[in-house]
């Protein structure tokens, strides 16, 4: 069984806000929202928002998203004529390799951006997707364009 | 018609429709059809049990069912019927 191969292309703004709300979380786990025009294969993403990490619980290694503020996130890309396509969130002092909870409660469709952050410093920074039929998470290649900047 | 809105990253099983017009007098008939509808959701929404998935909260307007009469939380006719995924995670 071939798998699909996904391409995620972030804009530079894109790159920096998630790194920059890393290192301003660190040492704690941080988490936002991550948008594009459409659906595709690269797969754009033009926009990223913060949103609170309301895990009750030792947030340097947890994150969960409250429910209104999820609801709240699908309304903004309504609203926008953007499309929500993934989740960011931090690993401070861990790979940016999913975890089995990142797997436990995984979406299909999303993407799951994963920045680690060391010493309060944003460090390598990789995407995950769901693989259809098994709970597995594929790699997707993140690119950095600026070409596809301007939206 | 109550109407059932469906989060984006479940809507590659309901062939892209956002939304889904739905009669049913409780949060659980909806959510049946709306499976009955597309089989592929099912097993996104409802456990082996036919109980509504941990991962899935279920919102009637501005509340969460928890806090109204759960799976049993009656609809009229211009409800709206949010499903939100949790998400969560950690290292
Ligand atoms: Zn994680």
């Amino acid at each position: 069984m071939s798998r699909a191969v996904f391409t995620l292309v972030l804009s530079p703004e894109v790159d920096a806000h998630i790194r920059r709300h890393g290192e301003a979380a660190w040492p704690y786990e941080c988490c936002g929202f991550l948008y594009g025009p459409a659906d595709g294969n690269p797969r754009l993403i033009t926009r990223a928002l913060r949103a609170p990490n309301s895990k009750e619980g030792d947030q340097r290694r947890r994150f969960e998203i409250a429910p209104t503020d999820y609801l709240e996130a699908e309304r903004y890309a309504a609203d926008h004529g953007l499309q929500l396509l993934g989740i960011y969130h931090s690993h401070p002092e861990h790979p940016a390799v999913a975890s089995k909870h990142d797997l436990a409660q995984a979406m299909p469709f999303f993407s799951y951006v994963i920045v680690s952050v060391r010493g309060g410093r944003a460090a390598e920074m990789r995407s995950w997707r769901l693989r259809d039929e098994v709970r597995a998470f594929d790699e997707e290649t993140i690119l950095i364009a600026p070409a596809f900047a301007k939206h | 018609m109550a109407k059932i809105l469906i989060p984006t990253p479940l809507r590659k099983f309901t062939g892209n429709a956002a939304t889904f017009e739905v009669k049913g007098a409780t949060v659980a008939e909806a959510l049946r059809a709306l499976a009955e509808a597309h089989p592929q959701l099912k097993p996104h929404l409802f456990d082996n049990a036919g109980r509504l998935r941990s991962f899935i909260r279920v919102y009637v307007g501005e509340d969460d069912i928890a806090t109204l009469q759960r799976e049993d939380t009656p609809l009229t006719d211009e409800a709206v019927v949010s499903i939100v995924p949790a998400i969560a995670g950690g290292s």
